[in-house]
Order: C-alpha cells, then structure tokens, then sequence
C-alpha cells in the first residue's frame, strides 16, 4: 500500500495518530492552543472503529486522574493539554510516576505565567524536565520538531511508556500544535485485548483471578526503607533510560564554528539561520535535542567541541541553558536567546544573537 | 450441651468472609470502615464478581482499604476516586467498579469529580463514609461536620458564619439526573447492617446493569475523632448525626 | 418447640476490644476480658455467659474486625 500524505494541524495528527496507535483511551479538557485534540477524536468517533474511548472532563484534575485510572487497569491512555491545564495534572503526573504507570501526555505549551497567553512559548522545560510535581521522578520527554514527529511520537511515546513504566510527554508548542504541514499518519495497531492486557501487564488492576494475590496499585509506602527501595527502583530505571534512549538529530555541526542547540519549533527556525548564516559566510551548525529528559548531554558536548561557541535558542527567558552549560562544563562560551510573551523569532534575529553575543 | 459440642465446622452459621483477608486493621477498635469492608468484601464474594472487580481507594483512613478486601484495588489521589472510577469502568464496561470515600475526600476536595461523575451518571457505585470529621489527619473539620460539633480545627464548635453549614451531599447528588440510587444507611446494629449490605448489593447491581451512578452514603463514627468510646459514639450519631442526615433512600430509580 | 443453641468463638488476637459485640448481644452472653489482654494489650471480648447464646449472630454482624464465629444447633 502507498503512503497516504495528508495535510493537518499538529494537534489533529496527535488525535489521528492516537486512533492508530491502539490507544484505548484520551480524556481531555479544553484548552487553547490544542483543543484539536479532542475536536478531532470526537469528530471521528473512534468508539466507533477502534473501541476507543473518548471523554471530555470537567477539569484538568478530573483528566490526569482519568488518565490514571485507565493506566492503572493496563490501558493505553492518554490526555492532552497546554501549559496552565498541564500544570494542573502535576499532581496526578507525579501519581502515575510513582505508582510505575505508562501512560501519553502531550503539552502544546503557551507563554506564561499564570494564564499567560494563548500565544507558542517553550517556556514549561523545567516544569517538564526539572519537576513538575512533587518527589523524585522524571518524565520520559519528547519534543516533535514537525507536524509528521507529532504523529510519529504518538507510537514512540506509548512503546517507551510502556517499555519503561513510565509517563511519557510530548512537549510540543503552539507552532507545531496549530501549523498545518504534510504528515504520512501511522499504520493501524490493534487495541489489546482484555487476555493480552491480562498476560502482558500482570500488575494491572483488570480483576483479581485465584492465581494471583490482588493488584494494588498504589504510590503509598508507610515503611521508610521499603520506600526508599522503591525510590531506588525508579532511579535504577531512570538511569537504564538514560542509557538507552537518548535521541537527538545532528545538522550541519561538522565543521561548523558555531554550535546552536534548539528543540521543536526554535529548531526549524534555527535551521533556516543556518542557511542565512552560510550567506554571510558564518558556518553554524544545530543540535537538536528529541529527547529532553534522557538530555542527550554526550551529543552536546562531542558537537560542542572545537567549537567557538554555543547559542541555547528557546521561546522562553532561557531554561534548556542550563542543561547545555553542565554538558559543555565551561569549555567554551554558552548564550542564551529566546524571545518572550509568545513572540515567535525570526531566523534572522538567531543570526544577529550569534553575531551579538558568540563573535 | 457443653460448647465445644456446638462449635464445629457443620453448625457454622457466621464468620468474616473470605475475601476479608487475616491481615490486622490499622483502624481504631469500633470504627465503622470496619463492618463496610466486611460488607464489601461478603457482597462480592457471594455476587462472584472477584475476577471482575476494580476497586478505587481514597485518600484518608480508608487508604489502606486495599490491605484488607482481596479484589484488585487502584488507590486514587485525595478527591479523585470518581474521576479514577470513570475511566475504570469506561474502559472496562463489563466489570464491577466502585469507589470507597471518606467525607472529606468525597464532599470536599473532590467534590467536582464526585459530582460530574455522578452527572455524567458513570456506572459506578460510591460508598462514602460520612462520619462528620477528618480521621486520617486528627479530627479536622469536615464538610459534613455539624454545627456546633467540636473538632480541632473548630475547637469552639462549627460555627456557620465562620465554617458554613453541614454539606448534604446525598441530597445534592439525589437530584442529579445520572444518579439512580442515592440511599443514607448505617451500621451500627445488626438490622441497620443487614439493611446497608442490601443497599450495597442494590447499587452494585445497579452499576452492573448500566442504571447510572448509585451513592450508598453511610453515616459512620469516628469514636477517636468524636474523643468517645464505640458504644458511646453509636448512641451520639443516633441522637445527632442521623437527626442532620435522615436514614433512608434519598433517591430509587 | 425446638430449642436453639448457639455458641461463639473470638479471635483474641484480631479483637480490640471495641465492645460493640458485647453491646449487640441481646442475651448478655458477652463480656470484655476484666483482666486478660491479648498481644495489643485489648482486653478481648469473650463468652462470659454461654448458656445464654442463641447463635443470633448480632456480634459477629456488628464485630468490625471480623473476630467472631457463630456456630448454633437445634435441639
């Protein structure tokens, strides 16, 4: 069979792609700028085709926690949000990480703070990346540069949720969530059946049999060295992910003088600054973090060096920095510039940062 | 006829159910959480519905509820059992799902879950415990608290111009459309067991044949929060928790 | 008219000593342990007057630990 290439919002491929990928169910609230989301899964009516279910909360609280509930039953779920309805699901984030739940979480961020403005930013890394909720826990984080890694990152953030236990996020922003481009949507996965769930997830809550004891699934541990056994069981899984799944894209970097490192929407931008550099004979090359959390620190500092310097470009007042200089250790100069309010930059403002600030 | 002649496995009229495991309760000698579990665990045992029971545990005294009813258990964050519950039941359609909340958990901080589950009218089964007080935390005002009742966070009494007035969520969710069975039960004799274990049976039926939400509120004690003895706080909740929140069905579609 | 024997037994270990079960019981069979205690250091309910059990059930019913069997035969 022939791709079929279609042209969409990033936000309508996620529901297009979810509906493909066998998700069993999204619960989501509305909220500017990824409301396509679930217009699109109720539009299609998935319930219909795949089983899937699709239901509208009454808050962002109700969501995560429908979420949740679903994960805990062995179910691929998923909620979709932008950044004052995803800093209400930190409560029930930390939840699913702390009770080793797989699950999809998608952030079509906005600038902030507060209720900031409808407007693309980047500016929910740390709460992404650094914590978000309460305790020890990290995020699987994926960052799609395209409308076609939005619909690819639906397949790879379940498979990595449910390889690792873990929440997976896709930290997308208001460009690629709202920009329509052509996308080749995934191929259809069936939806798992009761049986499988039941053999591939024995932890699930699906209903007690004789030959097990019960399923709990719980984050509450009252014995503080069981606790802490269980605190170093998410750490040892941290670190296996660390090891294994650190994904980045390289452009250009070999032989350039000037390293940027972007992620989703800064990094289109600054691959077009690329080619205007090379016009005034400035040879800039891009490191583009797939994964934010595993960080590909390596990448960064293999690329890094030789280099004249670093230019971290993000839509918010410098956050990912921070992970770039730790990776870099002071061996060569780290700028910042990112624009703020929900102003997207120009290509040609990236030139004129590199020209300001590394030259 | 000595009593040893009596107690053999053949004359067996009553013991605890079997899915009401060996393991030791954390509650306090007398709490009500008790005689519920007990109830929970009988009616599934003799419904069958073990393999295909998802319980939802919240956030409070009856957290642990899990260490004790031998069915698969999710435990919910503080308020959100109902939201928990839903997807639960939507993704399973063909297996029992209920929720086990206290007053505070239930009618305060998840009061929007509740109620939205309920409107939505999910076929789920809320057991919630009302016995006026937050025991998890030590004896903290509660919604349901009644006016005038001491707690440490009302130490002068409830007083409504400062705390508002006792929240009758059994009435409030009885008159939403997605509710079938609202009922107020007890279960501090023998009868007004035998009555509540129908109530829970009913709305667990209910649940299994897509009727919408039942809400099976059981006015408890708190006899460690109350600051009584057991017996002592059966007689206080008959004589003044049952005159704020009447014993009976609220609502029976 | 036949007559009815009951007869009950605690758990010790499991009981509290609440005294709900001696509350519920209409025929004045139970009592608390006046001096005995179990491991917990409950003074646990017991038989005090077995002739009187009619094996009703009320204390097992109402027991919130789930420490009393009943057991009872007709004469």
């Amino acid at each position: 069979m022939s791709e079929e290439v279609k042209l969409m919002k990033g936000n309508e491929a996620i529901a297009h792609a979810a509906i493909r990928s066998g998700a069993d169910g999204y619960f989501g609230y509305p909220i500017t700028p990824q409301s396509e989301v679930m217009e699109t899964l109720m539009a299609e009516k998935p319930w219909e085709t795949t089983g899937m279910v699709v239901l509208q909360a009454e808050s962002e609280l109700a969501a995560i926690n429908m979420v949740y509930g679903g994960a805990c039953c062995g179910k691929a779920v998923m909620t979709s949000s932008s950044s004052p309805g995803i800093s209400l699901k930190q409560e029930g984030i930390s939840y699913c990480a702390g009770a080793e739940l797989p699950c999809l979480i998608l952030n079509v961020m906005r600038g902030g703070p507060g209720l900031g403005t409808i407007q693309p930013s980047q500016a929910d890394y740390y709460q992404t990346c650094k914590g978000g909720g309460h305790g020890d826990y990290r995020l699987i984080v994926l960052a799609p540069a395209s409308v076609q890694e939005m619909a690819d990152f639906v397949n790879l953030g379940f498979d990595l949720a449910f390889k690792y236990h873990n929440p997976a996020m896709i930290l997308s922003d208001g460009v690629i969530g709202q920009m329509m481009e052509k996308v080749v949507l995934p191929p259809f996965r069936e939806r798992r059946t009761e049986e499988q769930i039941r053999k591939q997830e024995p932890w699930a809550a699906q209903g007690r049999t004789p030959d097990r004891p019960r399923n709990v699934i719980t984050s509450l541990e009252m014995d503080p060295v069981v606790m802490e056994q269980r605190n170093l069981k998410l750490q040892a899984k941290y670190a296996e992910i660390e090891a294994n799944e650190v994904r980045y894209e390289a452009i250009n970097c070999e032989g350039a003088d000037y390293l940027m490192v972007a992620f989703g929407s800064m990094a289109r931008i600054c691959q077009k600054a690329i080619d205007l550099a090379k016009e005034e004979g400035i040879k800039l090359g891009l490191l583009r973090p797939i994964t934010l959390w595993p960080f590909p620190t390596k990448a960064i500092a293999e690329n890094a060096k030789g280099k004249k310097g670093v230019l971290v470009a993000e839509i918010n007042a410098g956050q990912m920095i921070d992970d770039v200089k730790l990776a870099v250790n002071c061996s060569l100069p780290v700028e910042h510039f990112g624009r703020l309010g929900g102003i997207v930059p120009s290509p040609e403002e990236v030139v004129a940062a590199i020209k300001e600030k590394l030259m | 006829m000595d009593v040893n002649e009596i107690i053999k496995p053949e004359n067996l009229v009553y013991r605890k159910p079997t899915l009401l495991n060996d393991n030791t309760m954390h509650y306090c000698p007398g709490c009500s959480h008790g005689v519920v579990h007990k109830l929970v665990a009988e009616i599934i045992e003799e419904m069958g519905m073990m393999e295909n029971t998802i319980a939802v545990s919240p956030v409070g005294c009856a957290v642990f509820a899990y260490n004790y009813v031998d069915v698969d258990w999710i435990q919910a964050a503080h308020g959100r059992a109902p939201a928990v519950a839903t997807a639960a039941k939507r993704l399973n359609p063909h297996k029992l799902v209920f929720t086990y909340q206290g007053d505070g958990d239930l009618a305060a901080i998840g009061t929007a879950e509740t109620v939205h589950a309920c409107n939505r009218g999910e076929n789920i089964t809320i057991i919630f415990i009302n016995n006026g007080i937050y025991g998890m935390t030590g004896g903290q005002m509660a919604p349901t608290t009644l006016e005038g009742m001491v707690t440490v966070t009302c130490p002068y009494g409830r007083k409504p111009e400062l705390n508002g007035y006792p929240l009758h969520i059994g009435e409030l969710l009885a008159k939403l459309k997605g509710t079938c069975y609202v009922t107020r039960q007890s279960v501090h004799t023998a009868a007004a067991i035998r009555k509540c274990k129908k109530a829970i049976m009913q709305g667990f039926e209910n649940s299994m044949n897509k009727k919408g939400t039942s809400v099976i509120e059981i006015v408890s004690t708190c006899n460690t929060g109350w600051k009584m003895s057991p017996d002592k706080a059966n007689v206080w909740m008959t004589e003044n928790m049952f005159a704020e929140y009447p014993m009976g069905d609220l609502k029976n579609e | 008219m036949a007559k009815i024997k009951g007869a009950i037994t605690v758990n010790a270990e499991r009981c509290k000593g609440c005294n709900l079960c001696v509350v519920a019981c209409p025929s004045d069979v139970l009592a608390l342990q006046p001096q005995k205690v179990n491991q917990k250091g409950y003074n646990y309910a017991y038989m005090a007057n077995p002739d009187n059990c009619i094996g009703c059930a009320s204390c097992g019913i109402v027991c919130p630990d789930g420490c009393i069997e009943v057991y009872k035969v007709k004469l």
